[in-house]
């Protein structure tokens, strides 16, 4: 009878990582659908395109360091990096444009800060701030409007030459603003219902977006669900959102109006599917919120008075540098103590 | 309806309780020997009373704690002392320790015994010391003596006793099927711990997937106030703390003790001892034991004498010893696992589970913390387990026990959850263990530096005495000095000095004498000139004499100026002014001496010129 040692407990009923990250690839499905009706192939295309591209050089990378590369790419997790910035990038980024963001994302924002769940910033947001500034031209010009699919919108073989073609021409007709720069363009020598006959926006709020958004939300809402993420990063982040364009935005003929900043840009894949990934978000409950109502008020801050249209990558990134500060000051109350112990030891103490 | 709280966190891990309950309490039986720790619980080991050889009756006392908290160890049946040695007890570090070795003779002869029937006619005290007498210790899991625990300090009223049902973990069954089929004693127990303390309010708290148990227990209070509460089934619900906030809506205050907040919780065996110890005067000498697990044919539970070995008890519930892969004592979520079968039962020992690889599989490896929060999520003291592992992991201990690494009841539910299979409260109970260690060396340390510093302190405090006493001598003779001084000065303003009178009477004298005698001599009478010679030679010896002591007598004064140069003492001045004045009245004495000489080289010389 040879007994095993064992440290308790004895059962284990976890939900392993891999599946953690299989039911986010899974959540974000109805997203990807809704982005490939209304945009084209584009999105399908970069998704699958950006997944071998992550795990290819997740791959390779652990290889380098001499770890096991079976046990790693099986977590799922470079697979749902690569997902993101899939879904993130412009539906006609040229291929070496996605492959740069997600190598940098995998490579300089994972591996080399020690690999899964060493990374202080959310990996796919480095690798999607790293071609935001490096090639502003391909990642402004690339977008998909809604509104050319109805006028006959490129096929999957069309769109497939387009991503991968060597000479990457712009043609007018594929390029496109975003809704929200659209909106910031024009909103400086047009009124807000001038600015809103634009095709772009069509009848809704923004045609084709206003549904990504939707889709992304449900599949936000499922994870919610199925408590693979907590309500309060989305809700943090959504609420501090509503909060700034009510409070600095009642001018639509100034400032895009709160159903813009909701559902025409990357909002809810913002809130539901990039900042709350943990490694790099806060991670108490009340720190949660903090991260996530940083990150809104940031993408109101940069969206209203920075450069950029869209600014989901960014504010995520500036709140993973205040993680740490965040975590260090939201340790909830333990049970049988009179407070919580903020702070580092030796102050606070109670 | 008792009014229930919830406690944040918990889980619901598979019961696994069904196995065990389907057979009523059997009885293991009499094993071939009897093993009994001497320690079998929190607090002191007891002391053996018995030899070997020696042949004891059940239920007698075979050992005592004499010093120290804890309670005594009796005979589980009569028999035989067979040895009193190491043997391998029930721990999770698998050490030896000491304990007694009975060999049943098969008579089961009893001691004489007397039965309270009503207790309610002696004092508390008397009570509570039959419970101790009985060696009753806590029957849930850590096994505190219980009549310590029923002693809540005195500034401590207990409004509220918990009798804890709940039996959270899941495979174990014992504490079920007692209520089922002994109610009335575990009432009866309560009643008496109830008296004890005077308490507001008695609660029994059981998890609702016992209805047996609660409709046995409803019906065993019928016509009391004792309170059963159904709480939901969720783990630890019987974890204490938890159990006192779902009860009561209470906390314990960390480091605390319930009775902080006018609570106490006993556990369901306990009143059954208590009820025994009382009634029937029966010692703790046997206990119900859960059997379980997929490598046992017919899993159960049985009244087990104390000290009746594990690998006994597993033949009782059919052992298919090909199948056992691993062995917990206790449950799954907080049980350890034993290295051997031939461990005893003891009075903490409430459940033995004989899995099957399948059963209990072992965990996956171990993947990187993704910081997911599950572990916080179901942390049932609030805590964040996350911070605590990676803080335990770093060796970064002072933050780990800022985040109240300390309040953590090691319940499992953050590795039960854990997606990473990280084995959390390894790390926890690494680093409190290496906690432990850091206080115990930083205590000796401290210690050591006392121990130096009190040393330190009395040499320095022996020197400065010793300083201080030769000051004050320095000071005496200083002052004594002064004052000769002044007496000198006073006496040379009078002319003469007074301690220097006899000399210099004398010198005056002499010189008178030498006058008178040179006067003589040359009055040319030598007869009155060798007279005076005969005269001169004393005055010589006392000159020379006076010299001396003059000398040494600067020496002195030299010595001491130099000490109190060296010290910086404040009477420096003055001895610089002794020692002048000696060296001067050396001078005079060494003047003096030289006149005598050349007075008596006079006289000499006019006497050979004679």
């Amino acid at each position: 009878m040879a007994l095993v040692q064992q440290s308790s407990p004895h059962a284990h009923n976890a939900r392993p990582t891999s599946r953690v990250m299989l039911w986010v690839i899974i959540a974000a499905l109805p997203g990807l659908v809704a982005q490939t009706v209304f945009f084209g192939w584009g999105n399908l295309i970069n998704v699958a395109w950006c997944i071998v591209v992550a795990l290819a050089s997740e791959a390779a990378f652990l290889k380098l360091r001499g770890k096991p590369v079976a046990f790693f790419l099986k977590d799922n997790t470079a697979a749902v990096t690569g997902l993101l910035l899939g879904l993130s990038l412009p539906q006609f980024a040229p291929w070496w444009v996605s492959a740069i963001a997600v190598i940098t994302a995998i490579i300089i924002a994972k591996q080399l800060y020690g690999g899964l769940g060493s990374n202080p910033f959310n990996p796919a947001m480095v690798g999607y701030a790293l071609v935001l500034i490096s090639f502003p031209v391909a990642m402004t010009t690339n977008w998909a409007e809604a509104a050319m699919l109805f006028q006959g919108a490129p096929g999957f073989g069309e769109t497939l030459a387009r991503i991968f073609s060597a000479s990457q021409t712009a043609v007018d007709g594929w390029t496109m603003a975003t809704p929200l720069g659209e909106y910031k363009h024009k909103i400086a020598s047009h009124t807000a219902t001038e600015v809103l006959t634009h095709p772009t926006f069509g009848e809704g709020i923004a045609r084709g977006w206003e549904w990504v958004n939707v889709a992304f939300l449900a599949g936000g809402l499922v994870l919610v669900f199925l408590r693979i993420i907590t309500w309060h990063i989305p809700a943090g982040f959504l609420g501090a959102l509503i909060v700034m364009s009510l409070a600095f935005g009642a001018n639509a003929d100034q400032y895009a109006p709160l159903s813009l900043h909701l559902l025409a840009g990357g909002t809810m894949l913002g809130a539901f599917f990039i900042a709350t990934d943990p490694v790099s978000a806060a991670t108490s409950h009340h720190g949660k919120l903090i991260y996530g109502a940083g990150i809104g008020v940031l993408i109101y801050v940069i969206r209203s008075w920075g450069n950029y249209p869209d600014a989901v990558a960014f504010s995520v990134l500036l709140m993973n540098f205040a993680v740490p500060f965040i975590d260090y000051y939201t340790p909830p109350r333990a049970y049988g103590h009179h407070k919580a112990r903020r702070g580092l030891p030796g102050k606070n103490q109670g | 309806m008792t009014q229930l709280w919830d406690f944040t966190g918990g889980i619901h891990p598979a019961e696994n309780k069904q196995q065990s309950t389907a057979r009523p309490i059997r009885a293991a039986g009499l094993p071939e020997r009897l093993v009994l720790p001497l320690q079998q619980h929190i607090g002191d080991p007891a002391e053996s009373l018995v030899q070997v050889g020696e042949r004891v009756l059940k239920g007698q006392k075979i050992a005592d704690v004499t010093v120290g908290m804890g309670v005594p160890v009796h005979a589980p049946t009569s028999g035989v002392i067979e040895s009193i040695a190491e043997m391998p007890v029930p721990h999770p570090s698998g050490l030896n320790d000491w304990c007694i070795t009975l060999k049943p003779d098969g008579e089961d002869q009893w001691r004489e015994r007397h039965p309270v029937s009503d207790y309610r006619s002696l004092d508390r005290e008397t009570v509570l010391g039959i419970i101790h007498e009985a060696g009753i210790s806590g029957m849930g899991g850590a096994g505190f003596p219980t009549d310590i625990k029923l002693r809540p300090p005195k500034d401590r009223k207990v409004d509220t006793l918990i009798l804890n049902g709940a039996e959270c973990e899941p495979y174990i069954t014992a504490d079920d099927m007692t209520m089922r089929e002994k109610a009335d004693e575990v009432v009866a127990g309560l009643k008496v711990m109830a008296w004890i303390l005077r308490p507001e309010r008695c609660v029994i708290g059981i998890e609702d997937n016992k209805p047996q148990a609660i409709e046995a227990m409803q019906k065993a209070c019928e016509g009391t106030q004792i309170e059963i509460a159904v709480i939901p089934t969720k783990y630890p619900s019987g974890g204490e703390k938890q159990l006192i906030r779902v009860l009561t809506g209470q906390e314990v205050p960390s480091a605390g003790i319930p009775a902080d907040i006018g609570v106490m919780c006993q556990n369901i065996g306990t009143a059954v001892a208590v009820s025994r110890a009382v009634f029937d005067d029966s010692p703790l000498i046997s206990r119900i034991v859960t059997i379980t697990g997929e490598a046992v044919r017919e899993p159960g539970n049985f009244e087990v004498l104390i000290g009746t070995p594990i690998d006994y008890l597993l033949e009782q519930a059919s052992l298919e010893s090909s199948k056992v892969n691993r062995l917990v004592l206790g449950g799954p979520m907080m049980g350890y696992t034993l290295t051997t079968t031939a461990v005893p039962v003891t009075k903490t020992t409430n459940c033995v589970i004989a899995a099957t690889a399948a059963e209990l599989p072992a965990p996956p490896p171990e993947q990187p913390c993704i910081r997911c929060g599950q572990c916080a999520e179901v942390c049932p003291m609030e805590l964040l387990p996350q911070q605590l592992f990676w803080y335990s992991k770093s060796g970064e201990f002072e933050k780990a026990e800022h985040l109240n690494l300390f309040d953590c009841i090691e319940c499992g539910a953050c590795s039960y959850v854990c997606p990473s299979s990280i084995p959390l409260v390894q790390y926890y109970r690494y680093a409190k263990g290496e906690i432990r260690v850091q206080r115990a060396e930083q205590i000796k340390a401290d210690r050591a530096r006392e121990r130096f510093e009190a040393r330190q302190a009395r040499l320095e405090r022996e020197q400065q005495e010793k300083e201080q006493r030769r000051k004050e001598r320095a000071k005496a003779a200083a002052e004594a000095q002064a004052k000769k001084q002044a007496e000198a000065e006073k006496a040379a303003e009078a002319g003469e000095a007074v301690d220097e009178r006899a000399a210099k009477a004398a010198l005056v004298q002499q010189a008178l004498e030498r006058k008178k005698a040179k006067a003589a001599t040359k009055a040319s009478q030598p007869a009155s000139a060798e007279a005076t010679a005969s005269e001169d030679k004393p005055d010589i010896e006392a000159l020379e004499k006076q010299l001396e002591q003059a000398k040494s007598k600067l020496d002195n004064m030299q010595g001491m100026l130099d000490d109190a140069k060296a010290q910086q003492a404040d009477n420096v001045d003055k001895l610089e002014r002794a020692v002048a004045k000696n060296h001067d009245r050396v001078q005079r004495a060494e003047q003096a001496l030289a006149d005598a000489r050349k007075a008596l080289v006079g006289t000499t010389e006019s006497q050979t010129s004679d």
